[in-house]
């Protein structure tokens, strides 16, 4: 059997703010159709990785390697990078002067010059998908925490992103809402979407993730599938940390 | 103190003569900020920009503006456009405001540009958005609608400035107040009658700005 190809690739990534080291050495691979789940204490640089990895942070050492392609933030066009991997946040941060429709279809009318009809219809198809077609013509400010989420991973949809980049995206929502954008995620997954997820859901992880990965202070401590680190954790501050949050 | 009676009678007497002069304030005003408001931006976008120098630059022009009196940057600039660059007299004072209001109307633009959450350039960016269609198209329609209550009253102010514009001579309101007075040495009744004109129109302003806010506040969250 072949190897899947290689998605995303972090070799020795350093990051630091100021004198604060915040990745030391970050080294992973995540596969294609692979779910990669990042958990870890407040603070142990989860949302920093995974801004890298769209380059809304910029890396202090070692390699980027999108789809067999090192990145050089200095030489590359970050805008085709962005492209090809999508990001969802955790407030969501939909434009709020523009539509739901409207907000779906930007990036492409504006990136991709694709024509507004062909634009709209896709919107509709993916804002369908996400159970808010009815919702195409309000504006964000109406909608609830969950339905604000699941258009924002439309609107990344929208742009037929390779890879996408979740970081705490249930974690401004409500207890009540959690679920339906856990399972809009879910659905992706099954469709063989390539995801990194930050996320304190372990139940979530459990389910969807093909690999899990521990961070403290910095660094990967433990990285397994799910049923190994949640059952069998071999290190004891991922036991520590799972004794807390479980 | 005028008596009420003799007020009303001169304001009556003397409409005919504030007609064209109001005229002027308002042209003085309308044209200052319209061009104040192209500068602020210009600056502002110099501001929040990473273009080497442009910080630089508009900071030197903000503290410029900011630490000297009006009335002397009236005098340097309208001399400098009137007698150096040969603009005319309209354009000379027009200019001279509207760069005294420009460095405050850039301000207000920095803040409202600043005030947009850092996670919608984020969003923006993370579509494959290049920052400036992302500034364009998402951050400056956020901003701008921001910018116009405080728009509102910088336009206030400039009206109110525009008076200034008597000491380099031209003939708007507050120059054909100071011309009554001392034709008549009756200076109160004129003044008063010139302040009800300014009052008049900022209030009608005021008005409308205040619409607009309550207007443009329905449509947010
Ligand atoms: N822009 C920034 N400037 C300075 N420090 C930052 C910045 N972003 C994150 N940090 C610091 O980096 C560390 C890791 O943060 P973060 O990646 O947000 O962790 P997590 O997502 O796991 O909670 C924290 O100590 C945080 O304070
Ligand atoms: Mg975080």
């Amino acid at each position: 059997m072949s190897e899947k190809q290689e998605m995303i690739r972090l070799q020795n990534l350093k990051k630091s703010f100021g004198d604060l080291e915040v990745l030391k050495d970050i080294n992973l691979t995540v596969r294609k159709g692979e779910v990669f789940v990042l958990i870890g204490a407040s603070g142990s640089g989860k949302s920093t990785l995974i801004r890298c990895i769209n380059f809304l942070e910029m890396k202090n050492g070692g390699n980027i390697i999108i789809e067999g392609k090192s990145i050089d933030p200095k030489k590359d066009d970050l805008t085709q990078v962005r492209q090809k991997v999508g990001m969802v946040f955790q407030h969501f941060n939909l434009f709020p002067h523009k539509t739901v429709l409207e907000n779906v279809i930007e990036a492409p009318l504006v990136v991709k010059k694709v024509s507004k009809e062909a634009a709209k219809q896709e919107a509709l198809h993916l804002l369908d998908k996400v159970g808010l077609a009815e919702k195409a013509d309000v504006y964000p400010s109406s909608l609830s925490g969950g339905q604000k989420q699941r258009v924002a991973i439309a609107r990344s949809l929208a742009m037929k992103p390779d890879i996408m980049l979740f970081d705490e995206p249930t974690s401004a929502l409500d207890p009540e809402l959690v679920g339906e954008v856990l399972e809009t995620i879910k659905q992706l997954a099954k469709e063989g979407m390539t995801m990194m997820i930050v996320t304190h859901e372990m139940g979530f992880a459990k389910e969807v993730a093909d690999w899990v990965a521990f961070m403290n202070q910095g660094r990967i401590v433990e990285m397994a599938p799910p049923q190994e680190i949640f059952n069998n954790p071999k290190e004891e501050r991922t036991r520590e940390f799972l004794n807390r949050v479980l | 103190m005028p008596g009420i009676a003799h007020l009303i009678q001169e304001f009556i007497r003397t409409l005919p003569f504030f007609m064209k002069p109001l005229l002027l304030t308002f042209e003085l005003t309308i044209a200052s900020v319209i061009v104040g408001t192209v500068i602020g931006l210009l600056v502002a976008l110099l501001k929040v920009s990473r273009i080497p120098g442009g910080q630089l630059l508009a900071n030197i022009y903000i503290t410029l503006i900011r630490g000297t009196p009006l009335i002397v940057q009236i005098f340097v600039l309208y001399f400098g456009f009137y007698k150096v660059i040969d603009l005319g007299q309209f354009w000379s004072a027009t200019l001279a405001l509207a760069i005294h209001s420009g460095a405050y109307i850039a301000e207000i633009f920095r803040g409202a540009i600043q005030s947009i959450d850092k996670g919608q350039m984020e969003a923006g960016l993370s579509l494959g958005m290049s920052s400036a269609q992302t500034m364009r198209r998402i951050i400056m329609p956020q901003a701008l609608k921001r910018s116009i209550p405080p728009l509102g009253n910088q336009f206030i102010l400039s009206l109110k400035e525009s008076s200034l514009a008597a000491f380099i001579a031209m003939d708007e309101l507050f120059s054909l107040a100071r011309r009554l007075s001392a034709e008549t040495f009756d200076e109160m009744t004129y003044f008063l009658i010139v302040a009800f004109y300014y009052l008049l129109i900022v209030m009608v302003f005021t008005y409308f700005v205040n619409r607009m806010e309550q207007h443009m506040a329905k449509g947010d969250s």
